[in-house]
This record gives structure tokens, C-alpha cells and sequence, in this order.
């Protein structure tokens, strides 16, 4: 038994009130044989940490009025909760692991403190009492629980009515610094060095460390040795695209700087404020200020703790933003997911996987627990999904931001502070950026907790209101993020001009006993480095204290260009910048391509393609979004000025979002994305191609033409190391390349993520070859764009862009050929020749007020486009196809399905047919009436004298609307 | 003419400040907004100020509940000086969080009475989880300074994950009604008070506004801040015959301090 002194604070809702979330998690547990019902508790540990806290006369009235809403809760303090179900089955306790960071214990803390009550620590949790016959066995238990209603990476989960014990508090520890002698090691023994210390780099790269050290005469530190792993690692150096490629004989002297950096570098627009040089790209808004765009990966922490992963993706690319410059103001965020089908039978599940529905709703709470509180609005994303996402979830995620252009330019000085604010450090997530750089194998469940972070929104907000006061009244030289590497690479990246000298000792800590590699390398959340002049401390310090953000002095940068790091002054790390940033030995590698062979299906005969049409519409890529996009805050900020989800009952899906960043201003931004990952099984370069002209046909829908828009690149891709998968890396990059030169719109900004494998019981499963291309571009006028819905009947409807026989990867033949294997077909291609001219018509057509609406054709072609228009407007279309400007004569399933891209379709009112049919005409660019709007409530299509498509616009839209999680129903 | 002063309250985690300071501009009065910390160190703004908002948000992450530990840290600062606003005339207004601090903080329904424990409260709603979408709202009492010239039927988004009021009682509920403090009810696009789909989130009597009984403070979960401009309505463009009807709320209390000057 423990004899730590705890007071247990149990709280549920009385028994008259309905609990949403006990009823979540009956719905989860009912596969319990003989279940009857759940109920859950909240659950607060107070423990002393002063002798004698728990003994405060006022601490049982400020547990009552603080912990349970004296209307809906009851609570109990030191005695079990009663439920009108009488004794429960069995009991299950759930409550975060030691030192896993605890949002709700910290706010705990604090409200007691302002009460004048300290000196007790606070541990959230939560208790689940099951009802009915009971004797389910510890594993069902065990099973269930760990699976589905608790994540064992972060929780522990005890079962029994007794509560579990106290943690005892963590004691301090006394560190001397560790040596590890590596001078004369042969190649074995230096490979077991890097396994021992998990360092994630390459046997040449461990010689080149040994090198420095033979050279510099002495053994390096582990501090030393895990710094240079962080430095040098994938997700830090991007090595691999930076590396010299071998592609079947010709020599690539670093992919990036040759095809995206090649593009921004040639185009040289204007706009451009700062490109791949910050932590996000910038582009101009207006004479004032500029427009900050980043988004990032988080695969990794994701497929592990789907919720933190997701949470901690979105605050590190918000940190990201922050850091930009001098810090820009987050207005928007982007989201974009790639799972296995959510239908899964959990029996062929790989071991060591968690559900693709569990990875969903964890991903999409932990974005909308974290973004929401933020205050930042997440209007944009996309949802996609593969099987061979099932090991190894995608999680992009984006954050644009307004920073003022005098604010762009950032130096540390020799002499600046080193400031650390936000959050306090702890073991979280110790060993990211080397693990983010790894592939995922079936063990990595178990072994990887402790690279797991938990995110804690409101204190990432505290640091958001102090940083831009901050900013604005000029109190730092320089700002950056702590993300992958934490102190390391914030510190290591500001000073490798300058050197820095750190003492260890300084910063706040979450408890007691990290070791001074723990403390610069963990990656504890909401932390932010600072350079700031001497004589503006004083004033930092009371501009964060308003926001209840702590601030500590590490130490300072110099002019010495060396990272020196102590810990109660004995050093730990000394090592010259330049064999930091500069001493990785650049490597060679191979790649290789060769197009496979992958069979079309066989398309049957068939007259009337209405049901394929509603087929095609509840496949998971082309249904609605609803349930995610509902739960995230996308109109916060009141800039949300076209919206996701449009048309008279706001359920249709829109293109392009805009916001409006500035009261002051008509200006807006719209932000958009393509992607299709199917179309990477068959050909990466025109794969890329295709999701260009995706990105930036939705930004022409809402009136932002190419040479206005600025792109982002994210690659989520397989093992490099294979010669095949870095050959689709280069094709997929001269892609990007082609594409960015004659859109005329640069790469301003991007990221990738390498190694995205599982391997498991001996198989490797990549993921699909997984490009975003991110769009942004100022609009002028907030009051000019198009949305999606139909406005009303009489009007005319046009098809910009001519449809050839491209059914390749589309959903046509996805659907027709089975989602578990690649569609084969002709890839759709973009005529890069007439393509920017197309876009930038459309555009123009719709900055001028000549079209009611515009919708791009993308997954499912026209007849998706078309059906979309229609149900989202209530306003019924009658088509003739045999009008479809086509490449040579089309069978009506090509010209209904095929996935050809720069294509738009636009509703245009009688009054407005002459001067749009004129501006089509004189830009050349092939754009047809092919049907009307009618007041009927059917989408009718006819083709070579037949009737192709008849179908009622409620059934569409009711296939349409197909649950993303088929066991919720996607309830609201 | 005189400048009618407004002060937009922030805490750690509230997040719809500056477009709700936005809105009360554009209505005519000149807002600032300051922390809690700051307004109890220096009372000035408070003093001056005619109309007090506690905007929507999570503060403190609503992490022992919505609104629950920023009502403490109120009570325990600016509890006196805001009971001295209601009684000089001054209005108070929350939105979504600022409306659950208020519940919480025991300012609605009901300033006066010291009970013994308060009648109402919000909580989770019915599907469980955060939803931002439109909804009607049917203005069911025009005695609030808020609501003078707000149109019967408005439609405005509400983004929320604790906004379903519930009462101790039918009793409370009844009492509500019988005093006209049920201001505002989520409706069918014509209007009708309805339950689901219509009302978002389970609120009792499909309620989504409730002021005190002088009419003075009012608390709603919807975001009036969110349509004060043609383009924040989903059709992108207002009713051709009035303002956004978000925007009326702040006109409406702006002309009514105008009038009693």
C-alpha cells in the first residue's frame, strides 16, 4: 500500500441526465457478452506535495464548487460514486502514465493556487463502471478497453473497484556528464552505438562522426552525439532530397534545389517575400503585410496516439507560423488525412495496428480539440483513403498566417538572451524527429511511448497573445519554434550563425530527474526560443506573465559560432556550427523507374449509368466530410467568408475557402488542395502534374488565377533506400517542376516525410505515393468568388476544358476493379500548353460576376461535378453530352466518369451567356453549353440518342451522404 | 454625439474577442478589450464602460468545465464592480463561453437572489461533441436592450460543444417564460421554435438565449459576431430589406444607452 497522502474526487452526471459519452462507450463496448450499461466518472487525484496541503480547511469547498457543475454532476470525495444501477460488473480506472503531459490537471492546479491553495499536485483520470451478468475475462477486457476506449501508449488502465495507488513523485537525480568512447571502434561496433542510442543514422554517417572526434582528439559526449543524430536527421536535414540521385543515368545534384527550389528560382515573382528560408513561405497580401503558409507532416506520432499525434501536428505547424519572421498571426488552418477504409474487419487487422476508425476519430478530435481552442479556424482540408494506409496513417496539417512586412526579417545578435517561453519540459516525445525519420514496424506500438506527445492548446494560446504583443512592440531579435528536436534544433538553428552557450540547469521543468540530454531533446510541447537584447528582458517577462507564460533565460548567443551546453556548469556539449550544420557526408543514390503494367477493369454494357453514378458518390474519397468539418470551428476569427460546406442547407462541398484576414480590407485569401494518391500507382510525374491543376483549378473557382497563386509541396512517401520508390520521388518532383513553370506559380514552402512503411510478421506495406500540393493566392474582392450550389432554373450550364478518354485511377474503375488493387487506364494528363490559359479564363469569369456558379471536375469527373451542383443547389439539370467538347468520339462512361483534369463546370444566367461565351472564345480555350437548369428535381443526362443518367437529386445526395463511420451513422 | 465605451473581457483561452470588438465598432460604440488580470489591476475601463461582453472561446480549456474556472477567477476579482454596471443601466452581453461564465458566475438567469445553489446550467451536447453550423433563432422577448431591433427570425452560426441549457427543474424553466427572460429559441427556417434538427444541441424548451430579468444581461450560445458582414452568410449576401442580423444585436444595444443619455 502507498501512504501517499490523496484526496480521490469522483464526479458523474446525476442519474436524470443523459451522458453523451457513456452512451459513446456503450455503443463501443456492446460486443460484451451480458453488458447492460456503462456509466463514466471523472476522476481527480490530489496529492500533496507539501505536507499537510490536503489538511486546508477550504479544499473540500473548492473541490465542490470547482470540480462538478452543481446542477448536472454529483461528485464524492474519498468514497465511491452510487449508481441507480446498483453495484457495477467491474470497474475500470483510466489515468495518463507518469509524466504524460495533463491539460486538465494543469488548469486544476492553477484554479486551486489563485485559491490560495498550493502545494498539491492534481491527476486527471477517468473511472468506467460496467453494468450487467459480468465474468468477461481480463483479456476481453483488457482487449476492448486498450483498443477502443483507452490508448495503453499513454494510459494506464487498472481493473478493480479499488482505486489504483498514487504515483509517487518523481525524485531528483544527480547527472555527470556521460562520455562515449567511439575513437576506436570498428564498423560493427559503431553500428551498435547507433542502435544502442537510437541515433537513426547510417554507418557513414557514424564515420564521419568518429572522424571528428579522432581528429578533435577526444570521445564525444551523449549529449554531443544525440544533437548531431537530431541535427542530422531525415526530418531535419531532408537529406534524401537533397542528396546527388543517380535516375537511370542521369545525375540529379539534389532533387529539391533542381526541381521545386529550380521552379520558385526561375519564375523569380515579385510576391515572393521569403521562400524555403523560414519556417514557412511568404507571399504579399497587400503594400502592408504578408501572407505565411506551412503545412506539415505527422505521420509517425499519429498511427501511434492518434489523438496527441494529430493535437501536437496542428500546435507544431501553429508554432511553425509563429516563428515565421517575427512571428505571423495564425488565420486559418488545413487538414488532410489518408486512412485504410474504416470498414475494416478488425480480424485482418496487421498486428500492431490500431483500426482505421479509431485512428479517424482520434486524428479528428485530436485536430479539433487542439485547433478549436487555438481560436483558429479550420475551414480547408481532405479526407482520403487506401487500405495500404493501415500501418501508417497520413496527417498533414497547415497554418496560414498575416505578418506585417517589416516583421519578415529575423537575425539573432551576439549578446541576445537566450529566452525559453511557453511550456515546461519533460520526458514528452523524447527522440521525434530520429523516430519520425524511422519506418513503423509492428513492435513500434510498445517500444515508442515515450516519443509520443500530448499537446496542451491553451498554453500554446497563452504564447500566441504574449509573442505577437511582443513582437509588436519590438522586444526580439529573432524567434523559433521547439519542434522535432526541441531545444536542440531551436537553439542549434538560431545560433549557426552566432554559437550559443546554454545552461541546462535554467529551464522549467514539468518534474524532477530529466537528464540534460533529456532536457535539450525533448520535445514537450508549446516552447518557443527567443533572442532577445538584455535590456528588453524585464519587459518580455512582464508581457508574458500577463499571459501566464514562464519565462527562463538558457543563456546566450555569442560570436564564437560554437554550441556550448552546460548542466550546473560542468559541460556537456561543445562542438563548431559548422560540423553541426555542415559536417554530413552527402551521399549518392540510386533511383529507378519503370512504368508498370496495371489492367483496366472491364466495363460493363450498360445503357443508364444513374447507379453507377450513386456508387461512385458514397465511395468514402468522394462523400461528404460533414461529420469532420462540422467539428471543427471554421468561421472563428469571423474571416470565414466562403465557406466548406455551401448552398442552402450548407451540406455542399465547396473548392476553394476564402478568408478575409483584415477588417479594413476587401482582400481575401483562398486556399485550396489536390491530391491523388491512385494516380501515383500508375505515373508519379503526371500524378504531380494533375494535383497542380487540382490545387489551382479550385483556386480559379474562386477567382484566383495561377500566376496569383503560390503552391506548397508535402511528401509522404515509402523507403528511398529502394531504387524504385526514390525513382517516383524524382519523377513526381519533375512533375512539380513542369507544372510550377508554366502555371507560372512558385513552391514557396514545403516537407516531406520519408519511410512511411509497416512491416509486419515479415511483409512491408507502403503507403501509397502521397503528394499534397497546397494553393494560396489574394483575391481582391471577398465579394466576388463562386460557389458550388445550382442558384436557380432557366440558367445554362458550361463545361470549360475538353474531356478525353483518361479513365486511369479513377473512381470509375477504382469502383469497378476493386479498391484493394491499382486501377489501371490511361493516366489523366494536363496539356501544359493551354492549361494556365484555362484557369486563368475561368477566373477571370468569375472575378467579373459573369457565372452564379463554378465547380471543378475532379474525383468522378462531370456526372460527380454535375450531381454535386445540383443536390447542393435543390435545382434539377437536364445535360446533353453528345455537346462535351471531347478528344475524338467518347462512349458515354468516358465522358460521364473520365478523370481528365483543367476542367470547370459554370452556371450562367441568360443575361450573362453572350460575354462569358465571348471571353471562352477569345482565350481559345474549348468551353461548351451542355445543358440547363431546370425546376425539376432530377439530374437527367442523354448521349448518342439515349438517356444516360436519370436520377431524383435527394437519392444522389442521400448516396452522397454516406457515414464516413459506418458504426456512428456520422450522427451531426 | 458621445462616445459610448464598451469592454470586451479576454482570459486565458477565450478567442473570439476581436471580431466581437469588431462588431461593436461597427455598431458605433468604441470597444477595448483587456484581460481579466489587467482590468482588476486598473478598474478604469470597467468603470467607464457601458457595455461589457464576455466573448465566446475556451478559457482555461474549459477544462473542469465550460466557463467554470474563469466564473471562479470573475467572482472572485470583478463580481462587485460588474453587479455595480447592471445597476447604473449598463448592459452585459455572452456569447457561447462568455455565456457559460455568466450562467456559472450565477449573473443569469438571475443577478439578485443569493441561493443556495444556482437553477441552471449548460452542458454537453446531445451528440457529444463540438458542432459549428447555422441555425434560426426565433426572438421570443423584446425587453432586452440587446434585442430592441433584431428581426423576429435570424439565422446565425452556433460552434459549440457545451450549449444545452438545463434547468434544476420545470419549474425554473417555467418561471423563465412567466418573466420574459426566454429571449431567444432555436427555430424551423419559418421561425417556429422546433427541437432536433433544428435545435443543435438538446437545449431545453429549444432554448439558446435567456436574460436576467431586467432585460439587461443576456447570454446566447449562437454568434452574432459571425454575421455582421453580407459575405459571412452562407449565401453570401444579406436579405436585401436589413442589415446582418448579427450585426443588430450590437446596433440595438448601442441605440438603446444612445436614447437614455
Amino acid at each position: 500500500m502507498s501512504d501517499i497522502a490523496r484526496v480521490l474526487v469522483e464526479v458523474a452526471n446525476a442519474s436524470r441526465f443523459a451522458d453523451p459519452h457513456a452512451d459513446d462507450a456503450l455503443a463501443v463496448a456492446r460486443r460484451l457478452d451480458g453488458l447492460d450499461g456503462v456509466r463514466l466518472a471523472r476522476t481527480y487525484e490530489l496529492v500533496a506535495t507539501r505536507d499537510g496541503a490536503l489538511e486546508a480547511p477550504d479544499l473540500d469547498a473548492a473541490i465542490r464548487s470547482l470540480f462538478a457543475d452543481p446542477v448536472v454532476e454529483r461528485l464524492s470525495i474519498d468514497e465511491p460514486l452510487v449508481f441507480d444501477e446498483g453495484a457495477p460488473a467491474e470497474v475500470v480506472w483510466i489515468r495518463p502514465r507518469r509524466g504524460v503531459t495533463d491539460p486538465v490537471a494543469e488548469s486544476a492546479r492553477g484554479a486551486l493556487r489563485r485559491r490560495g491553495l498550493d502545494g498539491i499536485d492534481v491527476v486527471s483520470g477517468r473511472k468506467l463502471l460496467l453494468f450487467g451478468r459480468g465474468g468477461w475475462t481480463a483479456d476481453t477486457l483488457r482487449g476492448l478497453i486498450e483498443k477502443r476506449l483507452a490508448n495503453p501508449v499513454i494510459e494506464e488502465i487498472h481493473v478493480g473497484a479499488a482505486a489504483p495507488s498514487p504515483h509517487a513523485p518523481a525524485g531528483a537525480r544527480a547527472f555527470a556528464r556521460i562520455d562515449v568512447p567511439l575513437r576506436d571502434l570498428d564498423d560493427d561496433a559503431l553500428a551498435a552505438v547507433e542502435r544502442e542510442h537510437k541515433l537513426s543514422l547510417s554507418l557513414e554517417e557514424m564515420q564521419a562522426i568518429q572522424a571528428f572526434y579522432r581528429e578533435a582528439d577526444r570521445d564525444p559526449t551523449d549529449v554531443e552525439l544525440l544533437t548531431l543524430a537530431q541535427t542530422w536527421s531525415e526530418h531535419c536535414k531532408h537529406k534524401t532530397l537533397r542528396s546527388r540521385i543517380e535516375f537511370d543515368g542521369e545525375i540529379i545534384d539534389g532533387l529539391l534545389q533542381q526541381t521545386v527550389f529550380k521552379a520558385t528560382e526561375t519564375l523569380a515573382r515579385d510576391d515572393c517575400l521569403s521562400v524555403f528560408a523560414d519556417n514557412a513561405g511568404v507571399i504579399a497580401f497587400d503594400e502592408h503585410h504578408g501572407i505565411a503558409f506551412k503545412v506539415e507532416t505527422h505521420n509517425h506520432p499519429s498511427a501511434i496516439e492518434p489523438y496527441g499525434g494529430a493535437g501536437t501536428g496542428i500546435g507544431g505547424v501553429i508554432r511553425d507560423i509563429l516563428g515565421t519572421g517575427l512571428g505571423a498571426k495564425p488565420i486559418l488552418n488545413t487538414d488532410v488525412f489518408c486512412f485504410a477504409h474504416t470498414d475494416r474487419d478488425p480480424d485482418t487487422l496487421p498486428r500492431g495496428t490500431l483500426h482505421p476508425a479509431t485512428i479517424m476519430r482520434g486524428v479528428v478530435s485530436g485536430v479539433r480539440d487542439y485547433g478549436n481552442r487555438m481560436g483558429i479556424p479550420t475551414p480547408s482540408g481532405a479526407l482520403y483513403f487506401d487500405d495500404r494506409y493501415v500501418g501508417n496513417p497520413v496527417v498533414y496539417a497547415g497554418c496560414l498566417g498575416i505578418i506585417p512586412r517589416d516583421k519578415i526579417d529575423k537575425a539573432a545578435q551576439p549578446g541576445d538572451r537566450i529566452i525559453a517561453i511557453g511550456g515546461r519540459t519533460g520526458r514528452d516525445g523524447i527522440g521525434g524527429a530520429t523516430f519520425s525519420s524511422a519506418e513503423l514496424t509492428s513492435e513500434s506500438e510498445v517500444v515508442d511511448a515515450t516519443s509520443v506527445q500530448i499537446g496542451n492548446p491553451i498554453m500554446e494560446k497563452r504564447v500566441m497573445e504574449g509573442l505577437l504583443r511582443a513582437r509588436d512592440e519590438g522586444l526580439y531579435n529573432a524567434v523559433t519554434d521547439c519542434g522535432a528536436g526541441g531545444f536542440s534544433s531551436a537553439v542549434g538553428e538560431m545560433g549557426e550563425e552566432t554559437g550559443a552557450d546554454v545552461e541546462l540547469s535554467t529551464a522549467p521543468l514539468k518534474y524532477a530527474g530529466l537528464s540534460p540530454a533529456e532536457i535539450w531533446l525533448s520535445e514537450a510541447q508549446e516552447r518557443m526560443i527567443l533572442a532577445v537584447p538584455e535590456q528588453h528582458v524585464a519587459r518580455l517577462t512582464e508581457v508574458m506573465a500577463l499571459e501566464g507564460v514562464e519565462v527562463a533565460d538558457l543563456g546566450r548567443f555569442t560570436d564564437d559560432a560554437r554550441l556550448r551546453i552546460t548542466f550546473r556548469d560542468e559541460v556537456h556539449c561543445d562542438l563548431p556550427m559548422a560540423f553541426l550544420h555542415d559536417g554530413l557526408p552527402k551521399t549518392t543514390r540510386t533511383a529507378t523507374w519503370q512504368a508498370p503494367t496495371v489492367e483496366a477493369p472491364p466495363i460493363p454494357e450498360r445503357v443508364d449509368w444513374s447507379d453507377t453514378l450513386g456508387d461512385i458518390l458514397a465511395m468514402p474519397n468522394v462523400a461528404s466530410k460533414e461529420w469532420v468539418i462540422r467539428q471543427y470551428d471554421h468561421e472563428v476569427q469571423a474571416g470565414t467568408v466562403v465557406k466548406p460546406l455551401q448552398g442552402p442547407r450548407c451540406d455542399g462541398p465547396g473548392d476553394a475557402i476564402v478568408v478575409k484576414p483584415l477588417a479594413d480590407s476587401d482582400k481575401g485569401v483562398a486556399v485550396a488542395c489536390g491530391m491523388n494518391p491512385h494516380q501515383g500507382d500508375l505515373d508519379p510525374y503526371h500524378m504531380a502534374i494533375n494535383a497542380v491543376d487540382e490545387a489551382l483549378r479550385n483556386l480559379a473557382v474562386v477567382g484566383c488565377p495561377p500566376a496569383r497563386a503560390a503552391l506548397l509541396d508535402n511528401f509522404s512517401w515509402g523507403n528511398p533506400r529502394r531504387p524504385e520508390m526514390l525513382g517516383a520521388l524524382v519523377l513526381a518532383s519533375k512533375g512539380c517542376y513542369d507544372a510550377a513553370l508554366a502555371y507560372r506559380a512558385p513552391f514557396v514552402s514545403g516537407k516531406d516525410s520519408l519511410n512511411n512503411e509497416f512491416a509486419h510478421d515479415g511483409e512491408t506495406i507502403s503507403i501509397p505515393h502521397t503528394l499534397l500540393i497546397s494553393a494560396m493566392g489574394v483575391i481582391d474582392d471577398v465579394a466576388r468568388p463562386a460557389t458550388i450550389d445550382l442558384k436557380a432554373a432557366g440558367n445554362a450550364l458550361y463545361v470549360a476544358g475538353v474531356t478525353r478518354a483518361e479513365l486511369g485511377a479513377s473512381h470509375l474503375h477504382l469502383l469497378l476493379g476493386g479498391r484493394d488493387r491499382p486501377a489501371g487506364g490511361a493516366i489523366p494528363t494536363v496539356d501544359l500548353a493551354t492549361a494556365p490559359r484555362a484557369l486563368a479564363t475561368a477566373a477571370t469569369a468569375v472575378e467579373h460576376g459573369l457565372v452564379r456558379t463554378a465547380h471543378d471536375l475532379s474525383e468522378g469527373g462531370l456526372a460527380v461535378a454535375i450531381a454535386e451542383m445540383a443536390f447542393t443547389g435543390s435545382v434539377g439539370v437536364t445535360l446533353d453530352l453528345d455537346a462535351v467538347p471531347t478528344d475524338g468520339a467518347l462512349a458515354a462512361h468516358e465522358v460521364l466518369f473520365a478523370e481528365t483534369p483543367t476542367r470547370i463546370a459554370f452556371e450562367v444566367a441568360p443575361d450573362a451567356v453572350d460575354a462569358f461565351e465571348a471571353l471562352w472564345r477569345e482565350a481559345g480555350v474549348p468551353c461548351a453549353r451542355i445543358g440547363d437548369t431546370t425546376d425539376g428535381d432530377r439530374l437527367v443526362a442523354t448521349h448518342g440518342g439515349s438517356t444516360v443518367l436519370d436520377a431524383s437529386l435527394d437519392a444522389l445526395r442521400a448516396r452522397w451522404q454516406t457515414p464516413l463511420l459506418p458504426e456512428t451513422g456520422d450522427v451531426r | 454625439m458621445t462616445t459610448i465605451d464598451a469592454l470586451v473581457l479576454r482570459a486565458p483561452g477565450t478567442n473570439c474577442e476581436h471580431e466581437t470588438a469588431r462588431a461593436l465598432a461597427m455598431a458605433g460604440a468604441t470597444p477595448v478589450v483587456r484581460h481579466i488580470r489587467e482590468v482588476d489591476r486598473d478598474r478604469s475601463d470597467l468603470e467607464r464602460a457601458r457595455i461589457v461582453v464576455f466573448p465566446g472561446g475556451f478559457s482555461y480549456g474549459d477544462d473542469l468545465g465550460a466557463g467554470r474556472i474563469q466564473a471562479e477567477e470573475v467572482r472572485a476579482t470583478l463580481g462587485e464592480p460588474l453587479r455595480a454596471l447592471i445597476d447604473r443601466g449598463g448592459l452585459v452581453l455572452g456569447i457561447c463561453n462568455g455565456f457559460q461564465v455568466l450562467v456559472k458566475l450565477g449573473l443569469l438567469p438571475d443577478v439578485a437572489p443569493e441561493r443556495a445553489s444556482p437553477d441552471l446550467s449548460l452542458t454537453w451536447n446531445d451528440c457529444g461533441h463540438y458542432v459549428d453550423r447555422w441555425v434560426h433563432l426565433a426572438v421570443e422577448s423584446s425587453n432586452s436592450p440587446f434585442l430592441r431591433h433584431v428581426p423576429k427570425t435570424i439565422y446565425v452560426p452556433i460552434a459549440h460543444a457545451e450549449g444545452k441549457l438545463v434547468a434544476r427543474d420545470d419549474a425554473v424553466l417555467d418561471r423563465l417564460a412567466a418573466n420574459g427572460q426566454i429571449a431567444l429559441r432555436y427555430a424551423d427556417p419559418d421561425g417556429r421554435p422546433a427541437g432536433a434538427p433544428w435545435n443543435p444541441n438538446g437545449s431545453a424548451r429549444d432554448i439558446a438565449g435567456i436574460t436576467d430579468p431586467t432585460g439587461r444581461v443576456l447570454g446566447l450560445m449562437p454568434h452574432p459576431e459571425r454575421n455582421v458582414l453580407p459575405e459571412h452568410h452562407p449565401a453570401r449576401r444579406a436579405a436585401a430589406d436589413r442589415a446582418p442580423d448579427g450585426l443588430a444585436f450590437f446596433v440595438s444595444a448601442v441605440e438603446t444607452i444612445r436614447r437614455d443619455q
